[in-house]
């Protein structure tokens, strides 16, 4: 069976002790939780993603993290459609999964022209602009127009279609109307409409449990990494097969037009393994992302990814997480070559906290039972503003219990998105979003603290306060607990020097000079400036003093873009007279003392 | 291209075209395939332009694929079978010549009409014709050649068969001269005796053989057969890459 396979070579070993349901293969997951109320869809997380990852010739269609207004068709245009689209598995009466688009014969089948594959008007053409002519015109009476390029072609274009073309409702009932959930929940969502109901959903891939999109590789080029789950792709044993596009039924996988290969958003691994959170977290204006590890059970993700009722799918994924207090799973973890660090780290998860401890992340579209690990709090937002226009109190426990009743409208577009469909546990959550909000605010107004309303939602009065701390207040550190990496390196020594820097090598993502090579675009050796970028910044992002400029090797010379204006890197200034040192001349030794 | 062909029995330049070449063209493709995955794993990809048009792609794209594979599996049978083997299957000539015209006939025919709408398709739609490099120009040149050279040279004789007159088989001049240069004991004076349009063929299959490396041809030796044969989802540790890729001389790439 497909799913039993899941564990792979790595497992192999911990095949058959399953009797009365002992804890099986104990493995990581690097997951985030979005807070959908607080997102502004400033798109900074897109544009953030964008530079450190895609910023390159062959992908400029592709927005790892982009962020879509709901209702709306979404990047690419209405991705979630799977009738159209053959994206993630279904069920097969036997209760096996297959993916949608086909098992392995009809995928080999099929591969010399991918039948479901996005072209790239479904995305969007790629275009720049001619500024040449802003410099070049001869003068006359009009100002030079800087006319848009395609960047495939380098053509005229018109430019009809892009990443976010339909934001804040742009376009109206007609484009909002071929969102694939108003469509399948009809005019129920269109009423709604009209009373502007409408959040940002920022996605980005899910680094799913039991990915699509790494069943569909025929070059076994995109894996499931053991220590963290993170999905990635090897860029050296991708041969463009297309089937990994097709298969995301999130459609996060972007085939790169230019080398020929798929590319994918990579969780940021190279931050991530040091301990940092992932760039769209970082920049995230809004803070709200969650990032944190969270221990599952790998024996049962085929059969929690294979039972029958898609409703049941979303406890289905919760029943597969492990609670790391619980003594039983950190023997069990440390039998499976989990440190103790991540058991640890995994305890303070907030990603745990929000989806498991208080229930109010769900993940994206559980029926596509790949069972994703970006998980959202849905928005609450719109059921107290709505109220606080009807002149109620809109933050009174009352009143908002009964809204998220008379709201059916969009809780039933929420469990589009989140439940299968299923009202009960959008509706769950939005209950104790407000009952957070009434408890609260009770607090704030120094009023008794009214622990009927936390045991409404079937939460106490301490556990409403955690989770207010954690979506409320939480700084950065508990905003994201990411421990640093394990395995090879043994990073357990403190130092995690090199371990993460994956970019360390010839021709990393980033890189330029992919120019006329014999062998294709993007063949061969390009340049490696961002590499030294990359390590210049992180050095500046994890030292207490001003950057000394790169590193060994590159001493003397100044990278301008590294400098941050602080200190005073060697070579750039004349030397001082008086023969005072600066920072600037601790050849090799990381930062000096001020 | 090859006048010597004319003088009958094998010459100097028999000895470098059947004799030498086709050692040159092995060491180009073994070496060159060798050099280019250590070196050039990263380039090594169908550079597929999907992306950018599919209706076209969708029809001639398998047409041309399905119909070189049955090309490919003729070769095979027509170059490494001995005509003593078939015969003592208790095939006669006639129905091996017939069937083998019937289907190379309709291979051919199904793969330059397939590459035919593949370069059409190249040529007019704006994208793709910016992503062709001169190296698939080339490529294709080659290509095209090889197979005209043997659609053409397939449905010339069949005609000459069809009004009665009597062409030489290949399965006496080029198969037996295919066979040894793989027993390192080149059999010139058979594929000297061959006819010319045979030594075309063959130059031009010689030719395409060099560049299979060297060209984005080079997706046909990363054809996914052992994906029939694995569990679906793959694992891997942060570790288990440099074991892979061991034999580079470059750092190891990750996957992103």
């Amino acid at each position: 069976m497909a799913e039993r396979s899941q564990t792979g070579r790595a497992a192999a070993d911990r095949e058959g002790r399953s009797e009365e349901r002992p804890i099986g293969r104990v493995m990581a997951q690097v997951a985030m939780v979005m807070n959908l109320d607080k997102c502004i869809g400033c798109h900074t997380c897109s544009v953030t993603c964008k530079q450190a990852w895609t910023n390159r010739s062959g992908v400029e269609y592709a927005w790892f993290n982009n962020v879509e207004t709901r209702p709306g068709q979404g990047y690419p245009r209405a991705y979630q459609d799977q009738e159209r689209w053959k994206g993630g598995w279904v069920r097969r009466p036997d209760g096996r999964l297959v993916p949608r688009a086909g098992g392995r014969i009809k995928r080999l089948a099929t591969i010399f022209a991918n039948p479901v594959m996005p072209s790239i008007q479904d995305y969007y053409e790629p275009w720049t602009y001619d500024y040449e002519t802003l410099t070049n015109a001869p003068l006359g009476d009009d100002f030079p127009v800087a006319s848009p390029r395609s960047a495939l072609t380098g053509k005229p274009m018109k430019v009809e279609w892009s990443a976010n073309w339909d934001d804040d409702l742009a376009g109206g009932p007609e484009l909002a109307a071929q969102d694939p959930i108003v469509r399948r929940i009809g005019d129920k969502v269109k009423l709604s409409f009209e009373e502007t109901f409408m959040f940002y959903l920022p996605r980005i891939c899910e680094h799913c449990l039991n990915p699509t999109c790494v069943a569909a590789c025929p070059s076994g080029a995109l894996y499931k990494r053991v220590e963290d789950g993170i999905v990635l792709v090897d860029q050296d044993r991708c041969r463009g097969w297309r089937m990994c596009v097709t298969a995301c039924p999130y459609k996060k996988i972007y085939f790169n037009h230019k080398t020929g290969k798929a590319e994918k958003c990579t969780f940021c691994y190279p931050r991530v393994e040091v301990g940092m959170p992932t760039i769209c977290s970082e920049t995230c204006v809004g803070r709200l992302r969650y990032l944190g590890v969270v221990l599952y059970d790998a024996d049962r993700v085929g059969e929690a990814a294979s039972v029958e009722d898609e409703q049941d799918l979303y406890e289905a994924q919760l029943g597969v997480f492990l609670d790391p207090s619980d003594p039983r799973v950190r023997a069990a973890a440390r039998r499976d070559g989990i440190p103790d660090r991540w058991v640890d780290s995994a305890v303070r998860s907030p990603v745990y906290a929000l989806a498991k401890r208080f229930r109010v992340a769900l993940p994206l579209h559980p029926e596509f039972r790949t069972m994703p690990m970006v998980w959202y709090v849905p928005p609450l937002s719109p059921v107290v503003d709505t109220l606080t226009r009807t002149g109620h109190d809109g933050e009174e426990a009352g009143n908002l219990f009964g809204a998220i009743d008379a709201l059916r409208i969009p809780v039933e577009y929420l469990a589009e998105l989140f439940t299968a469909g299923d009202t009960a546990p959008v509706d769950l959550v939005l209950r104790r979003l407000a009952a957070m909000r009434s408890y609260m605010r009770r607090v704030n107004l120094g009023q008794e603290r009214d622990e009927t309303i936390a045991t409404a939602v079937g939460m106490t009065g301490t556990e409403i306060e955690d989770m207010y701390r954690l979506l409320a207040l939480a700084k950065y550190d508990e905003r994201y607990v990411v421990p640093t990496a394990f395995g090879v390196d043994e990073a357990d020594r403190g130092v995690i020097e090199e371990v993460g820097c994956s970019l360390d090598f010839d021709g990393g993502p980033g890189m330029g000079g992919m120019g006329d090579v014999p062998f294709g675009e993007a063949s061969g050796r390009p340049d490696a400036a961002s590499v030294e970028t990359f390590h210049a910044l992180r050095e500046r992002q994890t030292s207490d003093g001003a950057a000394t400029g790169g590193r060994a090797g590159t001493d003397g010379r100044v990278n301008l873009l590294n400098w941050d204006g602080n200190g005073r890197p060697e070579g750039l200034f004349p030397p001082r007279d008086g023969g005072g040192t600066d920072n600037g001349g601790d050849r090799g030794a990381g930062p000096g003392p001020r | 291209m090859n006048p010597e062909a004319e003088a009958g029995g094998s010459g100097p330049m028999d000895l470098v075209l059947w004799g030498v070449l086709p050692y040159v063209v092995l060491v180009l493709v073994v070496g060159g395939l060798v050099w280019r995955y250590r070196y050039d794993r990263f380039g090594w990809t169908t550079r597929s332009s999907e992306l950018y048009e599919s209706r076209l792609l969708r029809i001639g794209s398998p047409l041309f694929h399905f119909g070189l594979l049955v090309v490919i599996v003729g070769h095979v049978v027509g170059l490494l079978i001995p005509d003593t083997w078939t015969r003592a299957l208790g095939v006669s000539d006639t129905l091996y010549h017939v069937t083998a015209l019937a289907f190379g006939i309709v291979a051919g025919v199904c793969t330059l009409a397939g590459i035919a709408l593949l370069i059409w398709r190249r040529r007019t739609t704006g994208p793709v014709f910016s992503a062709t490099t001169r190296n698939d120009k080339l490529m294709y040149v080659v290509l095209v050649l090889a197979i005209v050279t043997g659609l053409g040279m397939t449905v010339y004789f069949a005609g000459v068969e069809l009004a009665g007159g009597h062409t030489g088989d290949y399965r006496e001049t080029v198969s037996p001269w295919f066979r040894s240069i793989w027993i390192l004991q080149p059999d010139i004076a058979a594929m000297a005796a061959a006819e010319p349009p045979y030594k075309l063929h063959a130059l031009m299959g010689l030719a395409l053989f060099a560049l299979l490396p060297f060209t984005r041809l080079v997706h046909a030796f990363s054809a996914p057969v052992g994906y029939l044969f694995r569990p679906y989802v793959v694992y891997r540790t942060r570790d288990s890459h440099p074991a892979a890729a061991g034999q580079s001389a470059r750092a190891t790439r990750r996957g992103w």
